[in-house]
């Protein structure tokens, strides 16, 4: 019973850190239809944010949710100023630009902190559950997951700015008769979707530790979370996180980290033969 | 080896091609000696101090006037935790820089990789990484630790002091897979049980299931075989489920990348490990090499590590055979490392086996202890026994394999 237990909490981590590490992309290529392919460099950033400001001495939770997000959230404006404001419906332009970012900024942190893992120690110590013992923090991350996604909804639901955002991208052109002026949008939801790489990267560097290559580990996952999901960006991150992670937590446990991959993948190649529209596509269409 | 006509063929028109490109080396000429490590990437943790080591060696000599009267170089490769790159390089070393060694190789994968390469071009090479062993090649020589020499003594020294059931983590490839059979021969013969083996492949960073389920297992201990920067957040992830307090563990790859410096010491003290060399050994040749190893990289050089030991003593026994034979081709080289070279190096007497040129040295079994690791017990020139009991190069020249253990 305690192992069922620990084996839920796992699997709640599992999914809490998917819709993490895929709700900034699901913004920035639900929203916006821009392939960010440096996305997994967005999450990276976060992470040396988090510990370069935690070794200047910033508490641990300021540099986590904080420092991070703003940080990564501004590099996503000046991105989006310098380099993506040009390529808006373009989407082979944008993919082949967004990539010569991911390799730009894997070069340049790699120049400033050197090729290896650096971490931060979890904070919170362990709790104990029946027989067996786990780590506090994971239970942190699945409260951020959850606070993150509750935040994006009550945003885009019940503010004017949620509203407006949600009009620039249905129809830019609508959007600006009725006197938004939609370049200043997609800066701001370009932004957004980088803090909260940001912030995901952050909160998930004490688990794994950070190197300048740690977005690949990332990307992937998290471009198979937002497909699968579909159109819907909260119900379908939040869909796809529970089936992909339930799927990859159980095939761990069950027999090794390799076949937990093997059954993601697996699951994400039947579910776009089934669901091309992804999940969100037949169910739970009139989500966010 | 047979001979068919067409490697006779392909021989021979190699043989007269060398001959009509190259031209009598003057005696001014530096040696050239390679060294392929990765220095970025995920296994820059292992090569950074190796090639340090290297560079130190190389220095050394060329102070002391050089090898035979001439300078030597180092070609230094990085190839950034990357396969392919070793390939590429080893060819380079081989056929554009003739060099007349490389010392090289990290992972075992790598040092499959390359290794017929090197035969193929004819080119003698040294590994100096603790590895799984069983690996039988005359133009190779392994200067560092195989089960046998270590994880024989750490398994009962554990076993004894925790408990008799172990749980094996180990990354997925040659290294991990035999080593951790090795591990479990060990702990079976010591009449203990290893309920189970899992394999990572080096780029998993979580180890949330992995983690419970050896809980659920209750072992002893947990013997850990995991390599590179990624799995560092295994022993991060471990200590944070608090776990460290109840199951201890025990490794043959812990420390070797300075592990113990990365990790706080509440993440991974009383830690056991078995190595050839530490860098508070107590004697005299060592205490000589920590003086001019930090006066040559700063005082505050982390830490002298094992891998960096084993290349800076692979360099010197190649280089007193070379003393030897009085020249650096390829075979009075191997000729007179098959004599037994042997050299008083910092880890303590390092002789080279002729049969299966591995090494006899020394070992220690060691604790991490507030990122330092402290000697808790002395094993003297023990012998490759594991790959001796498979290899015999001197009666079987032309052997050419890695022999793998089977249970």
């Amino acid at each position: 019973m305690d192992l069922v237990a620990l084996l839920a909490i796992q699997v709640l981590y599992a999914v809490a850190s998917l819709a993490l590490i895929s709700v900034g992309l699901a913004i920035i290529f639900g929203m916006m239809r821009v392939i960010n392919l440096a996305h997994g460099e967005f999450l990276m950033l976060g992470g040396y944010a988090a510990i370069v400001a935690t070794s200047h001495g910033i508490s641990i939770w300021v540099a986590m949710l904080v420092v991070a997000p703003i940080v990564v959230g501004l590099i996503g404006i000046i991105v989006e100023r310098a380099i993506i404001r040009f390529l808006y419906g373009r989407m082979i332009d944008t993919m082949l630009a967004t990539w010569g970012l991911s390799l730009f900024l894997v070069g340049l942190t790699t120049a400033i902190f050197g090729n290896t893992t650096v971490g931060i120690s979890a904070p919170l110590g362990s709790i104990q559950i029946g027989a067996y013992r786990t780590s506090a923090y994971t239970l942190f991350v699945i409260a951020i997951a959850i606070a993150v996604l509750g935040a994006i909804f009550a945003v885009m639901r019940w503010t004017r700015l949620g509203l407006i955002a949600r009009g620039t991208m249905q129809n830019a052109d609508m959007a600006a008769a009725l006197g938004v002026n939609p370049p200043r949008v997609y800066a701001v939801t370009f932004g957004v979707g980088a803090a909260l790489s940001g912030l995901a990267g952050a909160v998930l560097a004490p688990v794994s530790g950070v190197f300048p290559t740690i977005g690949v580990a990332y990307v992937a996952k998290s471009f198979i979370t937002v497909i699968g999901g579909g159109a819907a960006i909260l119900s379908g991150t939040v869909s796809a996180s529970a089936l992909f992670g339930t799927i990859n937590q159980i095939a761990t446990f069950v027999t090794t980290p390799v076949f937990g991959e093997v059954a993601l993948l697996a699951a994400a190649i039947v579910l776009i033969r089934l669901l091309p529209q992804g999940i969100t596509g037949r169910f739970f269409r009139r989500g966010l | 080896m047979s001979m068919h006509r067409r490697t006779f063929l392909t021989g021979t028109a190699a043989a007269i091609a060398a001959g009509a490109l190259s031209y009598p080396a003057l005696a001014e000429d530096p040696i050239g000696v390679a060294s392929i490590h990765d220095l970025s990437g995920g296994l820059d943790i292992y090569g950074k101090p190796m090639v340090d080591a290297l560079t130190l060696a190389i220095e050394e000599a060329n102070a002391a006037g050089g090898l035979l009267g001439r300078q030597l170089k180092l070609i230094n490769y990085d190839t950034q935790s990357n396969m392919q790159l070793y390939t590429q390089f080893a060819q380079q070393a081989a056929l554009k820089d003739k060099v007349a060694v490389v010392h090289g190789g990290i992972t075992s994968a790598s040092r499959e990789v390359i290794r017929p390469v090197l035969d193929r071009f004819k080119t003698l090479y040294f590994y100096n990484t603790q590895y799984e062993g069983g690996v039988c090649d005359r133009n190779q020589f392994d200067t560092g630790v195989t089960p046998a020499q270590t994880v024989e003594k750490l398994v009962p020294y554990a076993m004894k002091k925790w408990g008799k059931k172990v749980y094996v983590v180990a990354a997925d490839y040659n290294y991990g897979q035999i080593t951790s059979q090795w591990v479990k021969k060990y702990v079976l013969e010591n009449g203990g049980e290893v309920p189970s083996i899992d394999f990572f492949p080096l780029d998993v960073t979580n180890f949330g299931p992995t983690i419970s389920k050896i809980q659920a297992a209750k072992p002893d201990f947990v013997w850990s075989a995991l390599v590179g920067g990624a799995h560092i957040s295994f022993y991060r992830q471990w200590a944070a489920a608090g776990m460290r307090a109840s199951i201890p563990m025990a490794s043959t790859t812990f420390a070797v990348g300075n592990e113990h410096i990365v990790l706080s010491p509440e993440e991974c003290n009383g830690m056991l490990i078995c190595y050839n060399y530490f860098q508070d050994l107590k004697n005299p040749v060592n205490e000589a090499f920590v003086a001019s190893f930090h006066k040559r990289f700063g005082a505050d050089y982390p830490n002298i590590t094992e891998l960096a030991m084993g290349t800076y003593q692979g360099f010197r026994l190649w280089a007193e055979a070379v003393k030897k034979a009085g020249s650096v081709d390829r075979m009075k080289v191997i000729e007179a490392l098959e004599t037994g070279i042997s050299i008083d190096a910092p880890s303590g007497k390092v002789t080279i086996d002729p049969p299966t040129h591995h090494c006899v040295l020394d070992v220690h079994i060691a604790e991490v202890s507030d990122k330092k690791l402290k000697v808790l017990q002395d094993f003297a020139q023990q012998k490759p026994a594991d790959t001796a009991a498979v290899c015999d190069l001197i009666k079987n020249p032309t052997d050419n394999q890695q022999y793998v253990i089977k249970i």
